[in-house]
């Protein structure tokens, strides 16, 4: 098993890209930069092709394989060791991650051409992906911890990358600093755990945890508290309520940034993290709750914010809120490998709308807003009908990936709550609209720009493959779960069973179909599609039939209208009450009380008192010789009459 | 036969006279001369130790003493020299460039 015994080289390659770049880029031509690039995240991705080959030949005695290279902390009864594991759910993380993250790094190369930051930026990506393959492939905590922080570090760097702009710094302060708390709940949770189990290692942790009783529903035990304190993480890194504010505004870096950080990949840690644990959440029905209510709050809160955004990255940026929302309801409602098919199917099509966003926005010369685009179908063909099939994926539309994955996750939270699945069906019908809004807005219509000031173009061929490649997978990526609707087996969540052995059995609701032409029928047009139908009738009534209409129903409904403008104002609401009081405490306690009284005063004081008692004690320094002999004499006698007084 | 007690006293009164002309002499050379009258009180008293114990070490920390002595006036006359050349005096309150 050569490969899976040198699992380290996935990570480290893309390192060593990030580590040659970040040196040397900067003097080399921009071929180099990208060809260390993309060699590193090729190779990488290869590597982990053949690790997932072999691990398919593993017996199932020696899954999940983990294999230890060094002890890198070990301290008293804690140890922790540099371990990595591959099991079936790190081999999903694996291919996603690697597969799409070259798919970007190609297109990359043509999208940031004629950045002057380019080998910053691709030393910056490759770092990210380094992180991110230790977070999905570490095998204990506290190294997935490590992952954790690190992507959020290359996170905040690339979300501040144009770092001239002052909105972008702020969104990297912003997301630094929100991530912050979250962050903070999983280091608890994780301190917790090892308290509770005295051991991080997964292959420890999660079958103590799933011997341990459940604590009784109503209880909060130590298996809830962990539960809910690596939630919080969750809710931080994968921008749930109350936590997403920082998501939106992260849009202000590079696209293709937003592509693999803010929609692909790392926002997704927070799911995996939590699947990952999900023995310790299935013995703790209050963290069940919480997460479900607050993914299914935070789907529907943010597809309606994502109603009324003009900017097309906006909406793609609260879309991929909204999304995440709908894999913490799959955890919460129990059917935990259906969150991880969401994360995947979710990481092919918001991977190619970003993607294609980006290509939209490289069309129109760097312009982001709708309303001042229109027309383009014909213009740039190959982005178009590339977008056309990501928002047909992520509308819903039957056959298509999102299909899968997002009805899966509907027929097991109506197994668990009609209130969830009702709120759940409603998002997809708003997410059916605001995606069709962003398309017609975007490529029907009559051109808003000038003509005269925008050359739209069509983008170069290394930006278009990978468009392609997504497209692709966004038509099929569902497709292992496709059997089931004609009475066969759903693979995706056979292939993640191993994992799941000891959760509950999935909900299979759809699974029990006997392959019935009607019964298929009824699935394939179930209530969540015939949502999404509506949604997408409005959208094209709205924006294609009467493009007049919108702004007479925003003037008729302003107030909802202005709500829904202003986010909820979350944004303010968090300043008034949060941003303000502790800038007021910084400045007028910390500040002037404590730094400059307290913090100065000692220092100062310190330094006072040697001044003056050196001052006095430099007088006995006369520069005079007989008064230093005087001064030894008196020092001679005086000793010599102590020792005789001791001595007597 | 004389009894030790004297000859520690005489070391006491030579050792305390040798303190009062070093603190009290202004000239460096007398503030020398000073030193080795105590030097030679207290080469006094290993002696007298040396034989009222009936031990031999007393006195052959003596040579060393004497030894050391030696060396120190060559080098202490040596500097004295120096001074004297430098500013024209051996007024020790004259020699006080340490000050501030």
């Amino acid at each position: 098993m050569p490969a899976l015994t040198y699992l380290w080289i996935i990570p480290l390659l893309p390192l060593l890209g990030a580590a040659t770049n970040g040196i040397f880029g900067r003097h080399w031509s921009k071929a180099a930069v990208s060809r260390v690039a993309l060699t590193s995240t090729t190779l990488s991705f290869l590597a982990a092709l053949e690790v997932v080959r072999e691990f398919m030949t593993l017996p199932p005695a020696q899954i999940p394989w983990i294999h230890s290279y060094f002890t890198w902390i070990s301290a008293g009864g804690f140890r922790a060791d540099f371990a990595l594991q591959v099991d079936q759910l790190t081999v999903i993380m694996l291919l996603v991650v690697t597969g799409v993250g070259w798919l970007i790094h190609i297109y990359s190369t043509g999208y940031m051409h004629d950045d002057p930051g380019y080998s910053r930026f691709f030393a910056y990506l490759n770092l990210f992906m380094f992180f991110m393959l230790v977070l999905i492939l570490a095998a204990n905590y506290l190294l997935m911890f490590v992952g954790w922080e690190g992507v959020g570090l290359c996170s905040y760097l690339l979300i501040g990358f144009f770092f001239l702009k002052k909105s972008a710094t702020n969104a990297g302060n912003k997301a630094f600093w929100v991530n912050r708390i979250g962050d903070f709940g999983f280091l608890l949770g994780v301190l917790l755990i090892f308290r509770t189990f005295s051991s991080l290692d997964f292959a420890t942790v999660l079958p103590a945890a799933a011997k341990m009783p459940a604590d009784p529903a109503g209880h909060i035990g130590v298996l809830t508290a962990i539960a809910l304190l690596l939630f919080v993480g969750a809710t931080g890194k994968s921008a749930q309520l109350p936590l997403y504010v920082w998501l939106p505004d992260a849009m202000e870096g590079p696209t293709p940034v937003s592509a693999l950080i803010h929609a692909a990949t790392m926002v997704t840690a927070g799911v995996y993290m939590v699947v990952r644990s999900h023995v310790i959440f299935l013995n703790a029905p209050i963290a069940m709750e919480v997460v479900a209510t607050v993914g299914c709050l935070t789907a529907l809160f943010a597809a309606t914010i994502g109603l009324v955004q003009t900017d097309i990255k906006k909406v793609l940026a609260y879309s991929t809120v909204s999304q995440l929302g709908y894999m913490f309801l799959a955890c919460g409602v129990g059917a935990f490998s259906a969150g991880i098919f969401h994360l995947m199917t979710h990481a092919f099509f918001k991977g190619l709308l970003f993607l294609a966003a980006g290509s939209v926005i490289h069309a129109m010369g760097g312009e982001q807003d709708m309303r001042k685009m229109g027309g383009l179908r014909k213009k740039i063909p190959v982005t178009f009908w590339t977008m056309f099939m990501a928002t047909l994926a992520i509308s819903g539309a039957p056959g298509f990936s999102g299909f899968f994955s997002k009805d899966e996750i509907l027929n097991a939270s109506r197994n668990v709550s009609p209130v969830l699945w009702f709120l759940g069906v409603l998002t997809a019908g708003l997410t059916s609209f605001y995606m069709f809004r962003l398309l017609f807005l975007t490529f029907f219509g009559k051109e808003n720009y000038d003509e005269h000031h925008v050359h739209v173009h069509e983008s170069p061929k290394n930006m278009l493959v990978p468009l392609v490649v997504l497209a692709i997978l966004s038509v099929c990526g569902g497709w292992m779960a496709a059997p089931q609707f004609f009475g066969g087996v759903n693979h995706f969540d056979n292939f993640l069973a191993p994992v799941m052995a000891t959760a509950h059995a999935p909900v299979a609701a759809a699974a029990e179909s006997s392959g019935g032409v009607m019964e298929i029928l009824q699935a394939l047009l179930g209530i969540p599609v015939i949502f999404g139908l509506i949604g997408f009738l409005l959208a094209w009534w709205l924006y294609v039939r009467s493009p007049e209409t919108p702004k007479k129903l925003a003037a008729s409904l302003s107030g909802v209208y202005k709500l829904l403008l202003g986010k909820y104002f979350v944004d303010e609401i968090y300043i008034a009450a949060i941003v303000r009081p502790l800038v007021w405490i910084s400045d007028n306690i910390l500040w002037h009380v404590v730094d400059e009284g307290a913090i100065d005063g000692v220092v100062n004081g310190v330094a006072s008192v040697s001044r003056e008692s050196g001052n006095q004690l430099r007088r006995a320094n006369t520069g005079n010789v007989r008064s230093y002999a005087a001064w030894i004499a008196v020092g001679v006698f005086v000793f010599t009459t102590l020792l005789l007084w001791m001595v007597a | 036969m004389v009894p030790t007690s004297y000859f520690l006293v005489l070391s006491a009164i030579l050792f305390g006279l040798g303190v009062v002309a070093f603190i009290f002499k202004r000239n460096i050379l007398t503030i020398f001369m000073s030193i080795e009258l105590m030097l030679n009180a207290v080469n006094l008293a290993f002696i007298t130790f040396s034989r009222a114990l009936g031990q031999l070490q007393g006195q052959v920390f003596v040579f060393f003493v004497i030894v050391v002595a030696a060396a120190e006036a060559a080098v202490g006359l040596a500097i004295i020299i120096l001074i004297n050349r430098n500013r024209g005096t051996l007024n020790v309150e004259r020699v006080d460039s340490l000050k501030d």
